[in-house]
């Protein structure tokens, strides 16, 4: 009877520890990143561009790469947009349910969720080399788009795939089509969830370096056209890091904390989407 | 009137019925594209001295994968050996032991740590996991005294960090969607809470685990940034966790720059990502699968 008490207690105690070493690791991270950012933030960072000399230790900021990343965001998120909603919704009002075509279309967005970005990179670096194009906003936004679809279709074909069926049919009933019932029911029923859908595409899009590296480029001044090249931020943290002075270095610290304030503020959004627009949700 | 409402819906339909078949043949033409780019080195090259040979000169025309398949693998188990076993202690413990509370507390801040962007955790790799390694780890053994700090062991730390979420996620759907009457059955025989969930419920969930295994793995293979700010770079079949390696992922986005000048070292890297592309895709097939075949037993 002991042991088994003891034993019981151990593992508990182990469980407990590592809940605590992974929930740590997430303080640490933001610590680490706060402290060391901090110091090196002012007013320049947010609203230059870099000037000559800016990856030597020279005056500047990080404007360029604030204001490609979320064009690059916005518009993957967009373009996204465009391709995920009427999928889902054909899906779930169009297709018959549980059937194998509609079954096949979600296990494919499951196996493309898992596909590193790296790899929709250079998948999109072939694209781009097919069409001719040079590395540019808009070759970022067809690379990061592809990347973002899979996360985006799920998340809302799971919220789509929540509205009850007798809603649909009192819609049907009173001579509505299947177009006007996704558009005017399902999609007002499914609305908080949309939201967080687009917020989650939005904040993996804006974070995602490995897919942009081949694809959108970099520069130092802030895009004015769809086919110029594009500073991106995890891609200005990189560069800068990977300089050998230690006052680019701070300001790769420093932009990494900018990133990371989006990446939260995207998050709480989140919760706060998921909650606030309930209003016109029929429990 | 009517007519126009009809003719919009069928059109409609069509439309997105259009898309559907669109977007779920992304994958195909994913491998099509990158397998048309790198048929120009395999046309060249035997597939098995691309894969075997240890010598990756571009500039001579030799490009053997041997080290960053290595690499990656080192990486990779590393990183597995670290998160799989708090994960799944987490996991059990967030499912079957805490407090209602600390479940509905800890989600969010798990779902946090899977948001942040991977070079932000490359960042963090350099400030904390690299001189901790350096510092603490390293003067243990003699023989990588001096270490830099930038290794495998490194590499497999951050990645761990990153790929908790995941397993985390996914085992404990697992274990939630076992049937509270079996875990009674087991408490009434007698059993502690432990032997429970040892014997009822991790069995009952292990092909679960397993798949959150496999799609933490696959998420590991393919990490760039993160790995790539700490793992040192070296393109050597490594002999130690203390040694730095080069993986797959991080050719692929170093070189970038001077792939285009170089003949068949752009058809080399994409080849490279093919390669990724299909392991990660045979991964994830397999753990989606067995994912799959749970849902409908439950059902």
């Amino acid at each position: 009877m002991d042991r088994r008490k003891i034993e019981e207690n151990i593992f508990k105690a182990i469980m407990i520890t590592s809940t605590g070493i992974i929930l740590s690791g997430l303080v640490c991270i933001i610590a680490t990143i706060v402290v060391k950012g901090l110091p090196a933030m002012n007013i320049a960072m947010v609203t230059q561009t870099p000037k000559g000399g800016f990856y030597l230790g020279k005056e500047g900021g990080i404007l360029n790469a604030i204001v490609g990343s979320t064009y690059l965001a916005v518009g993957a998120t967009l373009l996204s947009i465009l391709i995920s909603l009427p999928v889902v919704l054909y899906l779930n009002i169009y297709a018959k349910r549980g059937s194998r075509f509609v079954s096949f279309v979600r296990f494919s967005f499951d196996v493309l969720w898992g596909v590193p970005s790296i790899v929709y990179g250079a998948f999109g670096f072939t694209i781009m080399l097919y069409f001719g194009l040079r590395t540019s906003l808009l070759g970022g936004i067809i690379a990061v788009s592809l990347l973002i679809l899979p996360i985006m279709s799920r998340a809302m074909d799971e919220v789509v795939r929540m509205v009850p069926e007798e809603l649909l049919e009192a819609s049907y009933a009173l001579g509505a089509s299947k177009l006007e019932t996704a558009l005017r029911v399902v999609i007002k029923q499914a609305f908080p969830g949309i939201v967080t859908a687009v917020l989650i595409a939005f904040g993996r899009g804006i974070g995602d370096a490995a897919s942009v590296i081949f694809t959108a480029g970099f520069t130092d001044s802030i895009p004015y056209s769809l086919f110029r090249p594009v500073a991106t931020l995890p891609l200005a943290i990189f560069y800068q890091l990977g300089t050998p002075f230690p006052e680019v270095q701070e300001r790769a610290y420093a932009s990494a904390l900018i990133l990371t304030l989006v990446i939260l503020i995207v998050s709480i959004s989140v919760r706060i989407a998921s909650r606030k627009f309930t209003r016109n949700v029929v429990k | 009137m009517e007519r126009k409402r009809v003719l919009k819906d069928r059109l409609a339909s069509k439309f997105m019925l259009l898309l559907s078949v669109v977007a779920s043949s992304i994958i195909f033409a994913m491998i099509i594209g990158l397998y048309l780019r790198s048929r120009t080195i395999l046309e060249t090259k035997p597939l098995s001295e691309l894969l075997f040979s240890t010598s990756w000169h571009p500039l001579q025309g030799q490009f053997g994968f041997s080290p960053f398949i290595m690499g990656t693998l080192w990486v990779t188990g590393v990183a597995v050996v670290i998160a799989f076993p708090l994960s799944i202690m987490a996991a059990m413990f967030l499912s079957e032991y805490a407090h209602k509370l600390v479940g509905e507390l800890s989600k969010p801040l798990i779902d946090l740590l899977a948001g942040i962007p991977s070079v932000v955790y490359g960042v963090w790799g350099v400030l904390v996991i690299v001189p901790f390694v350096r510092d603490y780890v390293a003067p243990h053994f003699p023989e990588s005294a001096g270490s830099s700090g930038y290794c495998i062991l490194s590499g497999g730390i951050v990645l761990a960090v990153m790929i908790c979420p995941i397993i985390i996620h996914v085992s404990t759907e697992i274990f939630r969607s076992v049937p509270l009457e079996i875990r009674e059955a087991s408490l009434s025989l007698g059993a502690t809470k432990w032997q429970t969930t040892k014997f009822v419920v991790l069995r009952k969930g292990l092909p679960g685990v397993i798949a959150a295994l496999v799609l933490g793995l696959s998420r590991a293979f393919g990490e760039t940034m993160a790995v790539l700010l700490v793992v040192g770079n070296v393109a050597k079949i490594p002999s130690s966790v203390l040694q730095p390696a080069y993986p797959l992922t991080a050719l692929i986005a170093n070189n970038y720059g001077e792939m285009l000048s170089v003949p068949l070292y752009d058809s080399a890297l994409l080849l490279a990502s093919l390669i990724l592309l299909l392991v990660v895709l045979f991964f994830n097939i397999v753990a989606q699968l067995v994912l799959i075949r749970i849902e409908k037993r439950i059902r």
